[in-house]
């Protein structure tokens, strides 16, 4: 991949609230999710996406890895993460008209700012977001984009200016793909986990912050003329995006109910493990042909 | 024009997947709740034993194509097909697995024709929906009902003002019902070349390694579950003791996974497979909502915990207080006695 211009790649990151590890205060009275008990993480597989993105930086100095978010202006804090990590440079998407996206909107208001990053070789995000689990933004992406998508992506086996190669974890095997580039690719957990930060990119990036961020004053005359530590900060008219087609009017599905998770009691009875209560339950069980 | 149409999986051996003979089963009642036809897309290489299979679904009309480019399933030539025969046929619904395959598809679908999608639902049902602004009433939308934020709530989703109205659906949360008498469907060719170029083959199969199901946690009527609370690989022996002693099969809750206790595999619940067997023997489950999900619609439930308090105890028709290591031997000893 030797040419004047770096070879481009753009990674897709998404800040979301763990949803993992959701404690019994996370969840309202009424139902409703409690966003502010949740720490905002870095989506688990954009993690794995960005490694292998920084796979291919390590093998070939003339690439360059842009990360691109899209979020609140606290979601600059997986650009910063992903600088100590080794990314080049980061843009956040925010403006108020983006809420209430759905992945419709969500994917336009994406491939608009991606095609500001035009020309780019390679889009690489992860298979999903852990607070939605649609997976359905990268492909919509792709499509928009008109560049192929190649889904589930455990491994980059070989890539080049022009063509790369994909081994793609399915639910009952492997595949491994080839496809022209520019592609997009979305990346699974089977992936390799992310590199940790580097000591000196953090000395190097703590710094870096978008134009809306505060900075400490006797630095900011410094840190303004560096470009390297400016975040750039987009809005939908940055874009050149049409907000009739972003939030709730660019978003073609509505809930129309949220329900908390209630258990449905049923008249449990409850047995000891003595040997007549589970002679007595497994005889009933023959007999009523549940067993056997 | 506004009938419901089910995109069908292949599978190696050239029949229509089963998540796409369950979409099928639920896609008939919801066309003969909104009286119109039920439609397939079929698309694929030698697919002769299809119409047959489908014959027995209700299907009133299969759009078939088949050329060897078409299987395996690449994204593009499929998408552009589908694409094509929902802009001339204007189908009011579009069912997907959400599988591999689905979810791969259903949102470049989505994303051409710009109209929703709902990713992962295990319910689907249809009613009305009054926008919150005019008071408007559109009567008759699919809500497509999935689990959100981690499995954490419910939420109905619809699309009052797009069509088509498209869903992913899971894996074995729609029944398979298979009629026992035939109908005729009508078979209609597309002629794909008319549809697709060469820009659509841009991205090449090299090479593919697909196993078969080796554990088939759908059709299994027992299923004897563990979670972490088993402990140990060691003591997972018991519950294959035991399952294999009453016909069933073992499954297991993501956290049991995630220890390596077994194979992701038999991993039941929102993130692994949706079970719903006669009898589910949950070994040393807490029963978060994620593994609920898969497994609250068992006809009986046996929970084996230490805990009186865990969540599972609330959905199990029998509690047993105990040890895993204690309770399970006594069940093999019994059921051995009883069986002879």
């Amino acid at each position: 991949m030797k040419e004047n211009k770096k070879f481009r790649i753009i990674v897709l990151a998404k800040q979301v609230p763990d949803t993992r590890n959701v404690g019994k205060d996370a969840m309202k009275e009424d139902g409703t999710v409690n966003r502010a008990v949740l720490p905002a993480i870095y989506n688990p597989e954009d993690l794995n996406a960005l490694e292998l993105a920084l796979r291919i930086k390590d093998n070939n100095p003339d690439v360059e890895i842009l990360v691109l978010t899209m979020g609140p202006p606290r979601a600059s804090e997986i650009i910063r993460e992903s600088l100590y990590r080794g990314a080049d440079k980061g843009f956040l998407i925010t403006d108020m008209r983006f809420a209430g996206s759905d992945t419709l909107a969500t994917s336009y208001a994406l491939a608009m700012a991606v095609k500001k990053l035009m020309p780019f070789d390679l889009v690489l995000s992860g298979r999903q977001a852990i607070d939605g689990d649609t997976a359905q933004v990268g492909p919509q992406i792709a499509e928009k984009l008109n560049i192929p998508q190649i889904t589930y992506a455990e491994e980059i086996t070989d890539i080049n200016k022009n063509e790369i190669i994909v081994k793609r974890r399915l639910e009952n095997g492997v595949e491994k793909v080839k496809s022209t580039l520019p592609a997009l690719v979305t990346v699974h957990s089977s992936a390799p986990d992310c590199r940790p930060r580097n000591a000196k990119l953090i000395m190097k990036f703590k710094h870096a912050h978008t134009p809306s961020e505060e900075v400490q004053k006797e630095y900011s005359q410094i840190l303004n003329n560096r470009s390297s530590l400016i975040i750039e900060q987009w809005s939908v008219d940055d874009i050149n995006a049409d907000t009739e087609m972003l939030g709730l009017s660019g978003s073609p599905t509505k809930v129309k109910k949220i329900e908390n998770v209630v258990l449905q009691h049923k008249e449990s009875k409850v047995l000891t493990n003595s040997d007549e209560d589970i002679k007595g339950l497994m005889n009933k069980l023959i007999s009523s042909h549940i067993i056997g | 024009m506004n009938n419901i149409f089910v995109y069908c999986e292949i599978t190696d051996t050239g029949i229509v997947a089963d998540i796409s003979l369950e979409l099928l089963s639920k896609g008939r009642k919801l066309a003969d709740r909104l009286s119109v036809k039920l439609e397939a897309i079929v698309l694929g290489n030698n697919l002769k034993d299809v119409k047959k299979q489908l014959s027995y679904y209700g299907v009133d009309t299969i759009y078939l194509a088949e050329d060897s480019r078409l299987f395996p399933y690449l994204t593009l030539p499929h998408s552009s097909i589908v694409v094509d025969i929902i802009k001339k046929e204007k189908p009011q619904i579009v069912l997907f697995g959400a599988t591999s395959i689905g979810r791969d598809i259903a949102p470049r679908i989505a994303s051409a024709l710009r109209c929703g999608l709902t990713a992962d639902c295990t319910s689907l049902e249809i009613g009305d929906y009054s926008e919150n602004k005019t008071g408007k009433v559109f009567k008759n939308l699919l809500y497509q009902i999935r689990p959100a934020f981690g499995g954490n709530i419910i939420a109905t989703i619809v699309n009052p003002k797009t069509l088509p109205q498209m869903a992913t659906v899971r894996e074995g949360v729609m029944k398979n019902e298979k009629l026992s008498q035939p109908s005729n469907p009508q078979i209609k060719n597309i002629n794909i070349n008319n549809i697709v170029d060469d820009k659509d083959f841009i991205v090449s199969i090299i090479e593919r390694h697909i196993e078969a199901k080796k554990v088939n946690l759908n059709a299994a009527s027992i299923i004897v579950s563990g979670g972490y609370g088993v402990g140990s690989k060691e003591n997972f022996k018991l519950l294959f003791e035991l399952a294999g002693l009453i016909d069933g099969e073992v499954g297991a809750s993501r956290a049991a996974v995630d220890a390596g206790f077994v194979d992701i595999d038999r991993q039941i619940g929102q993130s692994g497979v949706t079970v719903r067997p006669k009898l589910y023997i949950a070994c040393g489950i807490s029963g978060a909502v994620q593994h609920r999900a898969g497994m609250e619609e068992s006809a009986q439930i046996i929970s084996i915990n230490t805990d009186p308090d865990a969540p599972i105890n609330k959905i199990a028709d029998y509690t047993i207080i105990g040890k895993i290591s204690e309770v399970l031997p006594k069940l093999i000893k019994f059921y051995k006695e009883k069986s002879k």
